[in-house]
């Protein structure tokens, strides 16, 4: 007898009898022998909850005082983010596919689409997808389907791995990709120009970029749609509470990772990727959708809809074959936003922006750092060092600090989020020129 | 005008002079159910026999159109773009494209209504 | 009345739920802060409600959905098993949720060695050489494997393989996946709901890149052919994709490495109790046989002495996500196998009599397709007796309202009006015991009162839906429902 296992001796016998046969082995039908396995599995020991609860204790990653974001920002989380979301009723449900039972579900998951249409500018926004560059390898795909040539440029410098996902599936999809070079951490104008010169289906744009510099698009849109191709926007949502949206610039592709709406760093997932568009693209999008409508008592009621598009309809012929969205990390981000609110947001914005502007400030006046680009940021900056990053970066780990991200041996991009104080940065500076001084 | 003449995936053209008038036939619609989105492709385009050229869909389930016969698109019928339960409402009648013909003789090809009556049985 | 307030209309201007730490700046502390014109017009519109309000809101909310612990869920392929609270423990701990996935290595050994156990049980598990826990549902899974297929047949020169047999009982990401990667799909009909070797064969020769299969396959049947149908893919060539949907009664019983598969997928929130989350996250992993565990996505974790560290292999498919899968949902797989141990034998065993227990108590009523034993689910063609037109859609929505989940419905695709039943290992005698009563009761209404099961359902928070005028007119944010509901 096991506790996830109720089948008594006496329950299998009596259901043994209703079946009409006399073991399980007698269902087994069509299992040739030669596969049965003949003795258990090889693995790991039986733990008890008490003894499992001692030995994953004692096998914790070290949580360590960080300057780091590229691409995963710890923020404030409110409480309830966690006891609300853990509730069985949205822990343990299905995907909404009998919408009488799951319109808790469906109406977060319309209250998730809502807020994104806010913080992008767009008209709409599907249930999410897996993470931030998936959604970008998504954008890419819709975008080639709707303007159909095989090639797509990258204009901002991107983080890496959102590269190299965005690379892979470019790859097996048989599109190319022109990863354009930087200047000076912004878009290289001329090389864009140059590039456009050839078919294309969409540019990639990004603020804040890999580098935290902050670059709009808005003067490159026309040339873009004369050519019959679409600008995509790969943005934190976190940003967009403050800075233009990519849709008032002219987007008609926005999407990103949405792990900074208040979900936990969780060592890389599951995190939240985000996709919206123009209502012109919506039956391109994939992904799911929830829509409004009434029921047969004429009530508000809400379903998941246009989805003749999707993969167990249209099989082969669907956009995508993505099948399941991050329904639960959707759910977190909208409670993360309704907490934060309509000024909570911007003020955390306000407030991560101030932290790593006063950080920027304070570091190039230690005359350790100088400022890498000349251009505007917000809660990230990158920064050159003058010493080897990689010493600096151990130095302070013994003082359990993490450094901002090595982007090579001089650079290093800094994150403050909005709970760093000054007297956390000031003293943060300190350690900084102590483990210099030391190395 | 000449006489309606079906294809095996349920669409039905009649040709005048060189233009053919195409839409789906009632044996369609009711398979689909309401019909919520026609994609339907934009005039001056190109297509050969059995191209695909839109979709109709209903909550359900996404249909492929495909071509009976090649041609350029001339007009689509804006009235079924912006109201598909027109299809529903009367599919022999509430045409989708009108098509200037290429290949006049691959409309001998396709059904008679006899023919294509006993296929949709 | 049912709750069906959306958080925007209990904003009122002014009004904040949460306190962010005061930073202690003063005025002039930053010589140069960012440039006020870059800032957008407005701020989103995002709704202004005190802590009470969201706590209230999201709770009323909640009450409107059924999760597992509120009640059965048979839904056939997707094993909706219990999702053990211990497990959610786990996942929650700080070493493991506050930890960034770009921290030097030396500061999440035990992290990387936990992907790697877990990633090696699981390879025990499936009988496959290597694992990737880097994708994020069953949906990706699959994407990656055939990656893997493609990148198999592209690293030995062979541009011949074009195409990708599928047989018509796959669930749709199959025939996705397979589009996605640029192949064409060959629909295999289906022979007394198997595979049949003989309609197979001449499908087989050297422009097929390989076959899907799902074993048990959504029938519940097992693919008694098996062995001959991995023989005669392997000598033209092609590679064995395993649809992993259907593993949880192989445990105990069968391993589907062992069977010939090249390449599979798994999905930890079916088979390894993590939960489903109202659509996700879910976690995908997918696992090779030896002569493909190069080819895995990177990141690799992968052990060198006693130490571990992230590789990035030369003949990688590619890089597939921003980081190492989902990693909290890993952890509570991990406490699950740890947890059930030795008992994963009894798994299988436990989910197929749950399944054969129900069949047979409900032939009588409903219409059986398969006329024989089946493993952890099975497939009911509606009832048997159809003369008041009562249909599955409307069984369904008619098992609402006793509280208990519908099983699948309309699929698989080749079975007319199909109900898919799967009840799990976890389910005692007396659950199943409920169900078949309920499901009789049905069948006997359709018979003697057809109008309270097509109208159902009756006592859910919300009637049928219109899901037409949601298609012909979506209406997807709140300020598209503000204009709708004033006109």
């Amino acid at each position: 007898m096991f506790k996830y296992l109720p089948l008594t001796d006496t329950n299998r016998k009596d259901m043994l009898k209703v079946i009409n046969v006399s073991d399980v082995d007698d269902l087994l039908i069509d299992i040739p022998s030669s596969l049965r396995l003949k003795k258990p599995y090889a693995i790991l020991p039986r733990l008890s909850e008490h003894q499992l609860r001692k030995h994953l204790k004692a096998n914790q990653g070290t949580v360590l005082e960080s300057y780091r974001g590229f691409g995963a920002y710890e923020h404030e989380r409110p409480a309830i983010v966690d006891t609300l979301s853990s509730r069985q009723e949205f822990l343990t449900s299905y995907t909404p596919y009998q919408p009488e039972v799951a319109q808790g579900t469906l109406q977060y998951i319309f209250e998730w689409q809502s807020m994104i249409t806010e913080l992008t500018g767009m008209e709409v926004s599907n249930a999410s997808v897996y993470d931030g560059p998936t959604a970008l390898a998504e954008a890419m795909m819709m975008a080639v389907n709707i303007a159909t040539h095989r090639r797509v440029i990258v204009a901002s410098p991107l983080l890496p791995h959102v590269e190299k996902v965005i690379q892979t599936y470019a790859h097996y999809r048989n599109i190319t990709l022109d990863v354009l070079p930087s200047k000076a951490g912004l878009i290289d104008i001329n090389a864009l120009e140059k590039a456009m010169q050839e078919p294309f289906s969409a540019v990639i744009f990004c603020y804040p970029n890999r580098y935290g510099n902050i670059e709009y698009f808005d003067r490159f849109v026309a040339a873009i749609h004369q050519q019959k191709a679409l600008v995509i926007s790969y943005n934190d949502p976190f940003a967009l509470s403050r800075l233009k949206t990519p849709g008032s610039l002219g987007a008609d592709i926005v999407c990103g990772e949405a792990q900074s709406l208040g979900l936990p760093l969780s060592f890389g997932g599951p995190y939240l990727g985000y996709l919206a568009t123009k209502m012109d693209y919506v039956r391109k999008m994939p992904g799911r959708i929830c829509g409004y409508t009434k029921d047969s008592r004429g009530e508000r009621g809400f379903v998941l809809t246009l989805q003749a598009r999707e993969q167990h309809i249209r099989r082969e012929k669907a956009n995508s074959n993505i099948c399941s969205n991050q329904s639960l990390l959707a759910l977190q981000a909208t409670i993360y936003c309704a907490s934060m609110g309509k000024q909570g947001l911007v003020k955390a914005f306000d407030q991560a922006t101030q932290a790593t502007h006063y950080l920027a400030q304070e570091l190039v006046k230690t005359n350790l750092f100088t400022m890498a680009f000349q251009a505007p940021f917000a809660y990230e900056v990158t920064l050159t060092y003058v010493g080897d990053t990689e010493a600096l970066e151990n130095g302070l780990l013994q003082h359990g600090y993490l450094l901002g991200q090595r982007l090579d041996d001089q650079r290093v991009i800094f994150y403050c989020s909005e709970s760093k104080t000054k007297t956390d940065i000031d003293a943060f500076v300190s350690l900084i020129k102590e483990v210099h001084h030391d190395l | 005008m000449s006489e309606k003449r079906y294809s095996p995936s349920h669409e039905w053209v009649v040709i005048h002079d060189d233009i053919a008038t195409i839409g789906i036939t009632e044996f369609a619609q009711a398979s689909l159910g309401t019909i919520v989105f026609v994609d339907l492709p934009n005039p001056g385009k190109s297509f050969k026999e059995n191209d695909i050229f839109g979709v109709v869909e209903s909550v359900k389930s996404a249909s492929d159109l495909y071509l009976p016969v090649s041609g350029e698109v001339l007009e689509i019928n804006e009235a079924v773009a912006t109201n598909p339960e027109l299809i529903n409402e009367n599919a022999e009648e509430n045409w989708m494209i009108k098509l200037k013909v290429t290949n006049p003789s691959e409309f001998a090809k396709l059904l008679s209504k006899e023919d294509y009556d006993a296929l949709a049985k | 009345m049912t709750y069906n307030r959306l958080i925007f209309e209990l904003s009122s201007p002014g009004r904040i739920g949460f306190e962010l730490t005061q930073q202690g700046f003063q005025d002039g502390d930053v010589s140069t802060p960012l440039d006020t014109s870059l800032f957008r017009d407005s701020p989103a519109d995002l709704p202004e409600v005190s802590e009470l309000e969201v706590v209230r809101h999201y709770t009323k909310v909640s009450q409107k959905n059924i999760g597992i612990e509120s009640g059965f869920y048979p839904l056939g392929s997707c094993t909706m098993k219990y999702n053990p609270k211990i497990n959610d423990e786990m996942a929650s701990l700080d070493g493991f949720r506050l930890i960034h996935p770009l921290q030097p290595l030396s500061t999440v050994q035990p992290l990387l060695k936990l992907y790697h156990e877990t990633a090696t049980m699981l390879n025990e598990i499936t009988g496959m050489a290597g694992t990737t826990l880097n994708t994020f549902a069953g949906a990706h899974g699959e994407l990656i494997g055939l990656m893997i297929m493609k990148h198999y047949h592209e690293l030995r020169g062979d541009h011949r393989r074009t195409k990708v047999i599928i047989p018509d009982s796959a669930h749709g990401t199959n025939p996705a996946s397979a589009m996605m990667l640029g192949y064409e799909t060959i629909t295999l009909p289906s022979k007394d709901g198997l595979v049949d070797i003989d309609t197979l064969l001449p499908f087989l020769d050297d422009t097929i890149a390989g076959i899907m299969l799902t074993n048990p396959n959504t029938m519940g049947l097992f693919e008694k052919d098996i062995l001959k149908i991995s023989k005669a893919v392997h000598d033209v060539g092609g590679l064995l994709y395993y649809d992993g949907a259907n593993l949880n009664p192989l445990l105990g019983i069968a391993r589907p490495g062992d069977m010939g598969f090249d390449i599979m997928h798994m999905n930890l929130h079916k088979t390894f109790s993590t939960p489903h989350g109202g659509g996700g996250p879910g976690s995908g992993p997918v696992s090779v046989a030896a002569h493909l565990v190069e080819y895995l996505p990177s990141p690799v974790v992968t052990k060198v002495g006693e130490d571990y560290t992230l590789s990035y292999p030369e003949h990688a498919c590619g890089q597939v996500g921003g980081f190492y899968g989902n990693f909290l949902v890993m952890i509570r797989a991990y406490s699950y196998i740890r947890t059930v141990a030795h008992d994963l034998m009894n798994v299988g065993p436990n989910a197929i009599l749950n399944a054969n227990y129900i069949k047979e108590s409900l032939k009588n009523d409903y219409k059986l397709v398969i006329q024989k034993p089946c493993m952890h689910e099975f497939v009911f063609s509606g009832l048997i007796d159809q003369s008041t037109g009562v249909k599955t859609l409307d069984i369904a929505k008619r098992t609402l309202d006793f509280g208990i989940h519908a099983p699948t419905i309309y699929f698989p695709l080749l079975v007319e009006q199909s109900i898919m039943i799967e009840p799990t290992e976890v389910e005692s005698k007396e659950t199943l015991d409920q169900f078949i009563a309920i499901f009789k009761q049905i069948a006997h209404e359709a018979k003697t009162q057809p109008d309270i099961v097509k109208t159902a359902p009756h006592s859910t928070p919300v009637g049928r839906l219109d899901e037409v005028f949601a298609a012909r007119f979506p209406t997807l944010h709140f300020k598209a429902l503000q204009k709708v509901e004033q006109k």
